[in-house]
């Protein structure tokens, strides 16, 4: 064989594979939290399907922020908050309606599935399916702490410098209700709205002198925990029980006016380029042993029917010591969010951070 | 081939050499300008021309005092780069010879080979109260309690000092490399002190660096977003960040388009006063 015909024979080679590579190429671009798309999962669904599952991690305003900046381009699928589906989708039409024929609906539990659907339906049409479920609470070390019982004992002074909290909206809901407010029955006055951020406003700087740092990431709040640099901390219920595994005095608390319920959903990015693809892994990831291998790394419960069976035992026993029966009737679930809030609450996050 | 094809030959080659840096400049730097520009000028609601977003700067102390702080303090960092690095870049650059000049700037290198991200978070796990400096002094007696190094203004500043001292070390290097030994061996001849040599030989020599310097790092600083984040506390306001709240968690584009282009001149505007100020000129310091 001379050279040429070897040159010609690895460039035809070169060429099948791209051919054959981008024939194969089926891709589903998921934009979605950590832990809700676990490597196990993955593989198991690419065997099934061959379908390649490319997964960008995010939080609710970046998913929207990116999706707003392509109009709705670059993934087949994301995972916002329910809270968050209609009003982004009012204001910078960014998703795309949700066919429910195309969804097994009994994987689901039936009334988080209408909860969602009512929530998410903009001029009839709906635009979410609900995924994951957890709450925000506090998260308290019971061997220091154990009298943290409501967002507001954040603010006692004996844990004066040894608090955590984030500087976002759920912080200044929380306190809101803990100061014996109710900002979603304020959600469509925006002046009583305004008055009560306020309010919690004036008691989030006084605060301030008590919190160590405003964390941002989770892993950062998890290190302030486990360092034991700070003993109580607003945080996700979910965070709480991955500290409780290494040091059980750790672990996360219902507060007293309610933990804050949130459910993060499936919705189609509106120039989503897969979207039988994005239908397939819904219905693969609502199976119930497969929602559980989801609970397992996202440390949160899913709206699959049925697959608390295959969740372990220990993770059960740290919902169950976190949430009595009351605590669940308590949760306060968060409704959608007018537009508009959002700024006020900016404000006033920045006038406690600037204080 | 006559003398004309030739010039039009080269001519054609210049501009295909100009072309990626052309389509550079128009297409990721200048156009999307312009969209700021547009954004930040147009009403989202009624698509009418609005100053609104701009006199929310002026108007707002928050942001007005944001911006401030965030150029007093990459001003501090400017000085306190400049002040550490001469010493270093001239220890360099005149001190020594061969090969031990060549490991001495490499090792002020080597850091920068790492991310920023990465280098933040060494300092983190070095002055949080649980890390290893407060550890070092409760073990050595020299604090009963831990002690927390993170979350100040001293921590940023310190962060800042040390991402941007290459931008300063390098140019003063190149600088003073080009100073020839006998200036200052004449300095010394004719009865100068080590003052008076510094004052009157090294230090005007060397000022197209200490400015070239000065403004990469003071840009850089400005424009820093990783390390106040990281290493500020609950106090530390940064411009950026706030740049970032707008266009993110605020989906206030509008308004972060504002903030964006009111930076880069404000930024331009105490460059160029501080070239005045010096009685610098930039063409001459950049060439």
């Amino acid at each position: 064989m001379n050279k040429k015909t070897i040159l010609s024979a690895s460039i035809m080679l070169a060429g099948a594979l791209v051919a054959s590579s981008t024939f194969a190429a089926e891709e589903l671009r998921l934009l979605t939290w950590g832990g809700y798309a676990p490597k196990e999962v993955i593989e198991q669904f690419e065997k099934e399907t061959g379908i390649k599952v490319k997964v960008t991690k995010s939080n609710n305003e970046e998913m929207i922020s990116k999706l707003k900046a392509t109009r709705g381009a670059g993934f087949d699928l994301a995972q916002p908050s329910q809270d968050r589906v209609a009003s982004a989708q009012q204001d910078f039409n960014i998703y795309k309606p949700i066919d429910l024929s195309k969804i097994d609906s009994s994987q689901f539990i039936s009334s988080m599935l209408d909860a969602t659907r009512g929530q998410s339906t903009v001029d009839g049409k709906v635009y979410a399916v609900p995924h994951v479920w957890g709450s925000s609470g506090l998260i308290v070390n019971r061997s220091i702490a154990a009298d943290v019982k409501d967002y507001t004992d954040l603010c006692d002074s004996k844990y004066a410098g040894k608090v955590t909290y984030r500087l976002k909206r759920p912080t200044l809901i929380g306190f809101a209700f803990a100061m014996g407010e109710d900002p979603f029955a304020a959600y469509s006055d925006p002046a009583k709205y305004k008055q009560i951020m306020e309010k919690v406003g004036m008691k989030l700087t006084d605060c301030k002198a008590n919190v160590k740092a405003y964390w941002s990431g989770g892993d950062a709040m998890l290190s302030l925990m486990r360092s034991g640099e700070t003993v109580a901390a607003m945080a996700w219920d979910a965070g709480g029980w991955k500290l409780n595994s290494d040091n059980s005095d750790i672990t996360f608390v219902a507060p007293k006016s309610g933990a804050l319920g949130w459910i993060d959903t499936f919705v189609l990015p509106r120039k989503t380029k897969n979207e039988a693809a994005a239908y397939q892994w819904i219905n693969f990831v609502m199976r119930p042993e497969i929602a559980a291998k989801i609970t397992e790394s996202a440390g949160n419960f899913t709206a699959s029917k049925g697959s608390d069976k295959f969740v372990d035992a220990k993770k059960k026993a740290q919902y169950q010591e976190s949430f009595s029966a009351s605590d669940i009737d308590n949760i306060k679930w968060y409704p959608p969010v007018p537009t508009g809030l959002e700024k006020i609450e900016g404000k006033i996050l920045d006038r406690v951070k600037a204080s | 081939m006559s003398a004309v094809t030739v010039a039009k030959k080269i001519r054609l080659g210049l501009w295909l050499l100009l072309a990626p840096l052309f389509l550079w400049l128009v297409l990721l730097i200048i156009l999307p300008h312009f969209e700021l520009l547009a954004f930040s000028l147009i009403d989202p609601e009624d698509q009418g021309f609005t100053f609104e977003f701009y006199l929310e700067f002026f108007q707002e102390p928050l942001y007005w005092r944001t911006f401030l702080r965030t150029a007093v303090m990459s001003i501090l960092a400017t000085i306190l780069t400049l002040v550490i690095a001469f010493p270093v870049a001239f220890y360099i650059a005149k001190m020594l010879r061969g090969r031990s000049k060549g490991i001495v700037f490499a090792m002020c290198l080597i850091p920068f080979w790492v991310s920023e991200l990465v280098r933040t978070f060494g300092w983190m796990i070095l002055l949080r109260e649980s890390g290893v400096i407060s550890n070092f002094l409760q073990w050595s007696g020299l604090a009963s309690g831990p002690v927390e190094l993170l979350y100040t203004d001293a921590t940023i500043m310190l962060g800042l000092v040390y991402t941007s001292m290459l931008f300063m070390v390098v140019p003063l290097v190149s600088t003073l490399d080009s100073l020839d030994d006998s200036y200052i061996e004449a300095g010394y001849d004719l009865g100068g002190s080590n003052w008076d040599v510094m004052r009157e030989i090294i230090i005007p020599h060397a000022v197209p660096g200490i400015v070239s310097g000065c403004i990469i790092v003071f840009m850089l600083s400005l424009g820093n977003y990783l390390t106040p984040v990281l290493l500020g506390g609950k106090d530390s306001l940064w411009f950026t960040e706030q740049i970032y709240t707008q266009f993110i968690t605020r989906f206030n584009w509008e308004q972060g388009s504002a903030f964006g282009l009111l930076l880069l001149l404000l930024s331009s505007l105490i460059v160029w006063a501080g070239l005045k100020a010096t009685g610098q000129s930039f063409t001459k310091t950049m060439g």
